[in-house]
């Protein structure tokens, strides 16, 4: 306690300079307040397709009457799926208005949630897993090759607008690391070859196989099964004897 | 998160050094009481595995299903009622598999009071989002009748009319599979009005999340099924009086669910079979990280790690002695050194004895070419963006360690502040409202209680190099 009021003091003259009271440096990776920009203000109309429509009616009809807020996140999922991947604000007001919700309410899921993206992304949103499974395997190096070869920073746009390339925690194929999505597909067991031969077949709008890159077909060993050799049992196998009629 | 680490666990930290079945857990049944008599564990053999079509070598969809014996019988135990499926789930001694390991028939259990007339719900949590674990993945898309047919058996022995299955949104073609699996039952009369010809009506719907790990605890779940941020409940009210849109709810894991019919038809006293009492059944390990053959395998509660990760991951890269420390259960739970990896029996009890826990049972493995400073590192900043913001010792104490752990990987410290960073976890771990604070909390205190000599050699070869740090001369 007194020697962290001796410090206090002593950094009090030593770096005087610093009087000027500035806000707190950004503590996350996105910007959490909209900015109207010419593709994304709430004078830009938006409205579901017809096929959209009946999807959205589809899930509002999953949640009882009176909870029909409970389809907000199916919704603006749907609705950033029609407009290209990204959320406008507009969109945002539309879910709000079918849920009858003050707008407010639709704002603060939207920024909560890290799959809704409110800026202007690419036809093709990259998103490597960085996280501790996929870091010991060499996500590092598979990132680098993805920034490399689109030419985009992490968090941004490439230059020809095609590409996004963003940074995620974990993604739930820890034993297929490293691994890529594109979109809502998962590129598995990549080596740096494999993420630049599927960044060129995207470039050249060509759909690249997804899940395992290294030959095999789901989360099973590699060369060779260790379990689940044998043909399943089937109907009835070691029934107990109480539901023996 | 999958309810990460409920407090359960925490209680029984008090007992370390206690070793195996010794160890105090109350629940407040008679069935665990047994003595242990088996002393080997695995390997299973196949046809004592649940999820037979775990790596999607054959039929996912109903036809398949349906040979592999799912819905068989679906309706004679559906006419035993609630307390006969209660109990088979009881005397199985089936721990939820999210985590938390409560035990599944007496949570179950909890649900079978008057409801005032309200509807009762199940939930199924399958936003599986704890590094390291991809179990529930294999389920949804190669075996997702299973998690059908034992939504409904879940959902009889609550007595609920409905599940919502809370699937995280990255996992978007595992989630059209399931919803194909669906479809099929709906069509098949398996589910729906008078579903299986039981007379009793079921629906079963499927909810994406967006991307947020905290929905993985049961409340913050609730939340987000009702179209609000993922932001957790305090308890109680617990779920069982007041959940999902005010009525009594339960929220069980994909895997918790998914062996549930098996378990009735084959019986209780089979899954009880395998493993150690308290611990018994088969389980689902990831296995990641530094092996030769990374792999998510079914195999007995209680096999040791070591033969674990030699049978079926192809052993460590590089051999057993390479290497460094393994995260037995996913990110949150503590790291364990090798000298304990060595002997640990992958269980709850066993883990607890290691002063770590089973959590989802996804083990990381590293070898001696990590660094495991960075590693550490990394899952924290994994927990400070997925914290909500709720609680202040969560938010503004995880960013703390964040950038505490960044220096440390450099060195850039002082040995003080070991101390310091174990001071603030501890301040961390129990203030908050739901356990991703402890599971924050938890990996920093198994670094430092296992690897403090690393770190206090990169300080020293910081200050060596660049004279004493900033920390060192301020504190």
């Amino acid at each position: 306690m007194l020697s962290s009021l001796r410090t206090g003091t002593q950094s009090l003259w030593r770096v005087s300079s610093r009087a000027l009271q500035t806000t707190a440096n950004l503590q996350h990776d996105s910007l959490f307040v909209h900015r109207d920009t010419p593709e994304d203000n709430p004078s830009i109309p938006f409205e579901f397709t017809a096929e959209n429509q009946k999807r959205a009616d589809a899930l509002l009809n999953i949640y009882p009457e009176g909870h029909k807020r409970g389809a907000m996140i199916p919704l603006l999922d749907l609705a950033q799926r029609q407009n290209g991947g990204w959320l406008p604000i507009s969109a945002m007001h539309k879910v709000a208005d079918m849920l009858n919700l003050p707008k407010m309410r639709v704002y603060e899921v939207a920024t909560f949630y890290t799959m809704f993206i409110r800026r202007p992304i690419g036809k093709y949103h990259l998103q490597v897993c960085t996280t501790t499974p996929c870091w010991l395997r060499g996500s590092d190096a598979v990132l680098k090759a993805i920034t490399d070869t689109t030419g985009c920073h992490v968090g941004g746009n490439s230059p020809c607008g095609k590409f996004s390339v963003s940074e995620v925690e974990c993604l739930g194929a820890c034993v297929n690391a490293p691994m890529l999505q594109v979109n809502d597909d998962y590129y598995e067991d990549l080596t740096i070859e494999d993420t630049k031969e599927i960044i060129e077949k995207l470039k050249r709008d060509e759909k690249p196989k997804p899940g395992p890159r290294n030959g095999r077909f789901a989360a099973e060993p590699l060369g060779g099964l260790t379990s689940l050799t044998e043909e399943p049992t089937g109907p009835g196998y070691g029934l107990q004897d109480a539901l023996k009629a | 998160m999958a309810g990460a680490l409920a407090r359960v666990v925490q209680a029984t930290k008090t007992h370390i050094g206690v070793v195996g079945p010794l160890v105090n857990i109350n629940n407040g049944s008679v069935r665990f009481q047994q003595t242990q008599t088996k002393t080997k564990f695995g390997p299973l053999s196949d046809s004592d595995r649940v999820f037979t079509n775990l790596y999607g070598r054959h039929d996912w969809r109903l036809k398949g299903a349906l040979s592999r014996g799912d819905w068989y019988m679906t309706k004679e135990i559906m006419l035993k009622g609630t307390d006969w499926i209660v109990n088979e789930l009881k005397t199985s001694g089936l721990r939820g598999r999210g985590g938390a390991g409560f035990p599944t028939g007496m949570k179950w259990s909890f649900m079978n009071k008057p409801s005032g007339g309200r509807p009762k719900y199940l939930v199924v949590n399958a936003d599986e989002g704890e590094p390291g674990t991809c179990k529930d993945r294999e389920i949804m898309r190669h075996d997702p009748h299973k998690l059908v047919e034992g939504c409904l058996v879940a959902g009889r022995a609550i007595g609920a009319q409905a599940a919502y299955i809370y699937i995280r949104g990255e996992f978007y073609n595992e989630a059209s599979n399931l919803q194909v699996a669906i479809a099929e039952a709906y069509q098949a009369g398996l589910i729906g009005k008078n579903a299986c010809g039981s007379g009793y009506d079921f629906d079963v719907f499927v909810h994406r999340g967006a991307g947020a790990y905290i929905c993985g605890e049961e409340t913050a779940l609730i939340e987000s099924i009702e179209g609000k941020q993922g932001k957790p409940r305090l308890k109680p009210p617990f779920p069982a009086d007041v959940g999902l849109f005010g009525c009594p709810t339960t929220v069980n894991n994909v895997e918790t669910i998914a062996v549930a019919p098996t378990i009735c038809r084959r019986g209780g006293a089979w899954f009880a079979s395998f493993g150690r009492t308290r611990n018994s059944g088969t389980k689902l390990f990831n296995i990641s990280g530094h092996v030769n053959t990374p792999c998510t395998v079914e195999e007995e509660m209680s096999i040791p790690l070591k033969e674990l990760i030699e049978r079926h991951a192809g052993g460590v890269t590089g051999g057993w002695d390479n290497l460094l420390a393994i995260i037995p259960g996913g990110s949150s739970t503590p790291l364990i050194p090798k000298d304990v990896c060595e002997t640990v029996l992958m269980d709850f009890d066993g883990l607890v004895a290691a002063q770590t826990s089973l959590g989802t049972a996804a083990i990381i493995v590293m070898d001696k070419s990590t660094d495991i400073v960075k590693a550490i590192a990394r899952l924290i900043m994994f927990y400070k963006h997925e914290s909500c913001g709720q609680c202040t010792p969560c938010r503004e104490g995880v960013s703390w360690m964040n950038k505490i752990m960044y220096r440390f990987v450099d060195g850039n410290a002082s040995p003080k502040e070991i101390d310091m960073l174990w001071e603030l976890s501890k301040q961390i771990e129990g203030h908050t409202i739901c356990a991703l604070g402890d599971g924050a909390a938890w990996p920093v205190q198994g670094l430092i209680r296992h690897f403090r000599p690393e770190l206090e050699r990169r300080m020293a070869e910081h200050a060596a190099a660049h004279g004493p740090s900033k920390a060192e001369r301020l504190y």
